[in-house]
């Protein structure tokens, strides 16, 4: 058991790519008193996919809106800590500004404009861009999303899936650098899951986007992912190869259902909680 | 019934009405863009019409030049309240903001009074032709050039929204601000940009009332005529706006003219609009077009 939490420790000296965002010890808070991240630090190398886990509440949503920007929007600040993004310093800054610097999330639950057409809808994700070839990737985004073409009302009668796309999609326009995707799969059918998946994987193969990654279904999510992060309490407890933290007993245990392993008893679990890594 | 009357007073209607719809719009624009209910909407016009008025009688400036910069004068005069007065107020109680529109309303009123007058001005004549004959009606040339001008704001607006990369951040502001700013757009540049675009749209139609009726205090008026219009229409719909002015401006010549044949209870021109209100609000509380939240079967 220790040689493999060693193991999975190490392999995150293995990534030898430059790193394109760096969050260095961040606390958050909301409302000025509600702690809700706690020293996080998380790394994500140019062109790769990073996965960051965890159950509900862990404080995920929080830490892809500290990247973004949108925190204040909802009456949280980065209290503490640094957010790096290509050698920049990135926090404090108004999330508008950060779009243009090339980040862009995908809020959980789609919240793509309900009374505006696809195409419309696409055009704003562009909204950043002052070059002259909006058109042409509409076209693109329709070829990434072949079903979106046909769907020329509104896009709040799109299915849960289509908006998932649209979402997505409309990221794609303002040609980022790296995409913040917050679950992405949420209330899809288990065959749309893949097919999301599917897409996010070509985006950052076909298109060169990093893309940091936050999932409840975390089996999906480290099999694109290169690297991961598991969160708890708002801080990072666990990291490591995808690979190898899809291999990791506690993670299996606690995240991936527990396939292969017996059921442990709370002593166990006492133990795996001092085993935690405390940043 | 006389048929002839009857027309002329739906063509009056429609003239006047197609000015409160214009009204209405802007006044829906700075709602629908910053839920701000701007109970100021009137004193745009009033100002604006000021403006342009001792632009072309005290700088004797031909009318191209003193309407362009009234609306150069009205867009920064749009930016400055909302920044100044209507920013520090974001995140204040509803009513405070209402009680500060209502203040901008009474402190320009006072204002205009205070610098120009309490007389009505008229604006230097405009037209060469004073009547002409459409279908058969003899319509003064300044109404048909209100109506123009009006038509042309509206299919401006309609562009706008539908083309414009602005029109659609504003759209996306006005339905959920937080992804707007997730998609790069600056939410407060948005509501500045509709006090400009509503102060600018709002002070045309000042421009256009006063050339026809003269300058006067009357104009704000048109701000509290806003209301009927809009309630009418829905609140947070454009089309609603336009439709609502419309619909206000015949109402008001009709009932005006049924009140002189038969019923004689007096000054129905100015109340009918809002029995209408009154009866939309027991009906159709969300007005004609107001939102209904799409959801998905």
């Amino acid at each position: 058991m220790a040689a493999q939490a060693a193991s999975v420790t190490e392999a995150r000296g293995g990534t030898s790519a430059p790193l394109l965002l760096e969050v260095k010890n961040i606390e958050v808070v909301y409302n000025e008193v509600i702690l809700v991240l706690r020293g996080l630090s998380l790394a994500v190398p140019k062109g790769q996919i990073v996965a960051l886990l965890g159950a509900n509440g862990a404080g995920k949503s929080t830490t892809l809106k500290a990247i973004s920007g949108l925190l204040r929007t909802e009456e949280g600040a980065v209290t503490r800590g640094d957010i790096i993004f290509d050698g920049e310093r990135i926090n404090g800054t108004d999330p508008h500004h950060i779009v243009r610097r090339g980040i862009f999330q995908v809020m959980e639950g789609r919240r793509i404009i309900a009374d505006m057409t696809c195409i419309e809808n696409l055009r704003l994700g562009a909204f950043t861009r002052r070059d002259p070839n909006v058109k042409r990737d509409i076209d693109m985004v329709f070829d990434y999303f072949p079903r979106l073409r046909e769907r020329t009302g509104l896009a709040g009668y799109l299915s849960g899936g289509e908006q998932q796309m649209l979402a997505i999609g409309r990221a794609l326009m303002a040609r980022p650098r790296l995409i913040l995707m917050d679950e992405p799969s949420m209330g899809l059918s288990p065959l749309l899951v893949k097919e999301v998946f599917g897409i996010i994987r070509r985006l950052n193969t076909d298109l060169g986007i990093t893309i940091l990654l936050v999932e409840q279904n975390a089996r999906m999510a480290l099999s694109v992912a290169s690297y991961g992060y598991i969160m708890e309490q708002g801080k990072v407890v666990l990291d490591g190869d995808a690979s190898a933290l899809a291999e990791n007993e506690d993670v299996k245990e606690f995240y991936l259902g527990g396939h292969g392993a017996e059921r442990k008893s709370f002593r166990n679990l006492k133990s795996y909680k001092r085993r935690k890594r405390w940043l | 019934m006389d048929g002839a009357l009857l027309f002329q007073l739906v063509l009056n209607g429609l003239i006047v009405g197609a000015l409160y719809g214009v009204v209405a719009m802007s006044f829906v624009l700075i709602y629908k863009a910053s839920q701000v209910v701007n109970f100021a909407q009137g004193e745009f016009l009033l100002v604006g019409a000021w403006v342009c008025w001792w632009m072309l009688t005290y700088w004797q400036l031909p009318i191209w030049a003193g309407f362009l910069f009234t609306l150069a004068f009205m867009t920064i005069f749009g930016i400055l309240l909302q920044v100044i007065v209507l920013r520090p107020l974001i995140g204040e109680p509803v009513i405070s903001v209402i009680m500060a529109t209502v203040g901008l309303s009474i402190f320009f009123q006072a204002l205009m009074k205070w610098i120009f007058g309490v007389f009505a001005q008229p604006f230097p004549p405009l037209f060469t032709v004073e009547r002409v004959r459409v279908l058969g009606l003899e319509v003064q040339s300044v109404y048909l050039a209100s109506l123009g001008v009006s038509a042309f704001i509206m299919l401006g607006f309609w562009w706008f929204f539908t083309y414009s990369k602005h029109g659609l951040a504003m759209r996306a502001t006005a339905f959920d601000q937080q992804v707007a700013q997730s998609l790069g757009i600056s939410v407060p540049k948005v509501f500045a940009m509709s006090w400009a675009i509503s102060a600018v749209v709002s002070a045309v139609a000042g421009v256009v009332v006063g050339v026809v009726n003269g300058v006067s205090s009357a104009l704000s008026f048109y701000g509290i005529k806003v209301f009927p219009a809009v309630i009418l229409g829905g609140l947070d719909s454009i089309v609603g706006a336009v439709l609502g002015g419309l619909i206000v401006g015949v109402l008001e010549n009709v009932a005006q003219y049924v009140d002189s044949q038969w019923l004689n209870w007096g000054n129905m021109y100015q109340i009918a609009p809002f029995y209408a209100l009154i009866l939309i609000l027991l009906i159709k509380p969300y007005g004609l077009f107001g939102t209904r939240n799409i959801e998905r079967v």
